[in-house]
């Protein structure tokens, strides 16, 4: 079965989209959760990526994908065309990561964005004694690294707050593993679901 | 010649005959035609394995193969179709088509009109891609094909592609448009203008009727295609393949042809101008210049598209400005609004608009992989 296969991370994913429902996946590489979504829970849906080989990837296992650069943002996706709105992996390495928190609200009702917890304490540690981060989830020196936008759990909670967006769920996950005692600390990897505040009417 | 085991190898033209009158769009009525025809591959026990080829403004039937042995050049997208190629003769069964109003065999302007005894010319109406569409449908049931696996078309090959899910959206499985517009824009028909103008201008055009007098307007067919050839081609690919390259040694103050780039355009304008015919330009001119799907939908693309249960792939690629990927986002953008399943890709490429025609390694890999698993859901 498939369900065995997918990775970790996306498996968690998985697990927080109901079936039947729509799923836009941004940097969706070569597709391998939108596929698992459609054979496991019939859900449709786009991926959306700029590398040519994610994209031919895609084709291969018959998952829509549309090939963009996320800077540009999701213009000509529908404001509520979708139920959920998928970021994994990819935020990081963003320039803009506020637009596209933003695209995400206006697009889907649910947002999910994972990414490496600079908060992680292997991280902590490795700055403590005088030099960059290199670890499982960031594997990049810093002068080859195409990360520029890294943050903690927390970070991103408050960047979300301050975009108008509620946290429903999050996991932080290590090796696989979900963390649940001082995620901030011994997390590696965050996922983190989230939806539109709510503003006032009926 | 030696044996490509990746050709299609020699292959015939077919004519299909038609007696029941075609209905066109703009009003007219062609009681009789003929659309000559080629096939390769072969058709499965479920007529499931067809696909249509859809040519553009020049193109023709002979998509593939070589007609003789000596043929010096095979047909128009030999690169992309034949046993092992993307469109794969080993499992499909292709079918290219000449459209109606063209000028290698299919009834045209310069056709007997079995009415008068003489070349249409002038009288031949004015056909749309709807039309075209219309016709191959009628060769398509003449074939017993009721669905095509896929219809596939560049330029405006791929307008009729997208046309089809709109006409006929039972019939087609999957439409592939690739460096195609859901309509073109003021600066696409402007270019058209230009290339019927002078067309019209020469004096050997007489109205269109120039077979009675023996000549054709290989002037302003000429200069029609020289137009077309530049907008064809990026500034990058013109640049790199002849730069300000010189014929002879240092300027020669004159108006000879003296860069490469000249005389390079001047003869692919003559050589077309040989063997194509000027009505036939204008006709195909015409009809991308109304192609609007969306006009009979108030508009909507969206709308225009609703009831086709067909996927799609849109390719557009990088340094096409005659058919830029902004063009090829709104069809895109069109068939998003409608829920469709779609695939855009945009690929690198330096060869402009003729980059359909071309094989840049990523074009050809997603072809390929797009039209595998066409083939396995059709168990072709």
């Amino acid at each position: 079965m498939n369900a065995v296969s997918l990775r970790p991370d996306l498996a968690r994913i998985a697990g927080w989209i109901a079936p039947e429902t729509r799923v836009l996946d941004l940097g969706c590489g070569d597709g391998e959760l939108l596929a698992h979504l459609r054979d496991q829970k019939q859900v449709s849906g786009y991926g959306v990526e700029i590398d040519m080989d994610g994209v031919i990837g895609c084709v291969a296992r018959g998952v829509n994908v549309i090939q963009r650069d996320l800077e540009s943002g999701l213009a000509g996706f529908d404001a509520h065309s979708f139920d959920y709105v998928v970021l994994s992996l990819t935020i990081q390495s963003m320039k803009r990561v506020e637009a596209i928190i933003d695209e995400m609200l206006r697009v889907g009702r649910t947002g999910i964005v994972t990414f490496p917890n600079f908060g992680y304490w292997e991280n902590r540690w490795q700055l403590a004694l005088g030099g960059m981060p290199v670890s499982e989830t960031i594997p990049y020196q810093w002068y080859n690294t195409p990360n520029i936008h890294l943050c903690t759990l927390r970070d991103f909670e408050a960047l979300l707050a301050q975009h108008g967006a509620r946290i429903t769920s999050q996991i932080v996950m290590h090796q696989g593993r979900r963390i649940t005692f001082m995620p901030n600390l011994l997390g590696s990897l965050a996922l983190v679901r989230f939806e539109k505040h709510e503003t006032a009417g009926v | 010649m030696s044996h490509d085991p990746h050709s299609v190898g020699l292959v015939h033209a077919q004519c299909a005959e038609f007696d029941e009158p075609l209905q066109l769009q703009g009003g007219a009525v062609i009681p009789h035609y003929q659309l000559m025809y080629e096939t390769y591959g072969t058709l499965n026990a479920e007529r499931s394995n067809a696909i249509l080829i859809c040519h553009a403004l020049s193109g023709n039937h002979h998509v593939a193969g070589r007609y003789t042995e000596e043929d010096k050049y095979p047909g128009w997208w030999d690169t992309m179709v034949g046993p092992g190629k993307p469109i794969d003769t080993n499992r499909f069964f292709v079918v290219g088509v000449n459209n109606l109003g063209g000028c290698h065999g299919s009834t045209g302007p310069s056709s007997i009109d079995p009415a008068t005894g003489q070349p249409w010319g002038s009288r031949f109406p004015v056909v749309v891609v709807n039309d075209w569409v219309h016709a191959q449908a009628r060769l398509a049931d003449r074939l017993g094909i009721e669905r095509w696996a896929a219809v596939i078309g560049g330029s405006l090959g791929g307008m009729q592609a997208l046309r089809w899910t709109v006409t006929f959206p039972q019939r087609v499985r999957h439409c592939l448009t690739i460096a195609s517009a859901p309509k073109l824009t003021a600066q696409n028909i402007a270019f058209n203008d230009v290339a019927r103008t002078a067309i019209l201008a020469d004096p050997d055009f007489h109205g269109g009727d120039y077979y009675q007098h023996g000549v054709s307007p290989k002037r302003g067919l000429k200069l029609a295609r020289m137009l077309g050839h530049i907008t064809y081609l990026s500034d990058e690919g013109l640049g790199g393949k002849f730069g300000r390259n010189l014929k002879a040694e240092g300027y020669q103050f004159g108006y000879g042809t003296e860069f490469e780039i000249e005389s390079y355009l001047r003869y692919q304008g003559d050589r077309f101008a040989d063997v194509f015919d000027a009505n036939t330009y204008l006709l195909m001119t015409k009809a991308l210049d109304y192609f609007d799907p969306a006009r009979h939908f108030g508009g909507s693309l969206p709308a225009a598209l609703a009831a086709s249960p067909a996927q799609y792939l849109v390719v557009s690629f990088t340094s096409d400005w005659r058919f830029s990927p902004e063009r090829s986002k709104e069809t895109v953008k069109g068939l998003l609004d409608a829920k469709k399943p779609v695939t855009y890709a945009e690929i690198e490429s330096v060869h402009g608009h003729d980059a359909f025609l071309m094989t840049d390694e990523p074009y050809m890999r997603l072809m390929d992989a797009y039209l595998k698993r066409v083939a396995d859901e059709v168990g072709a």
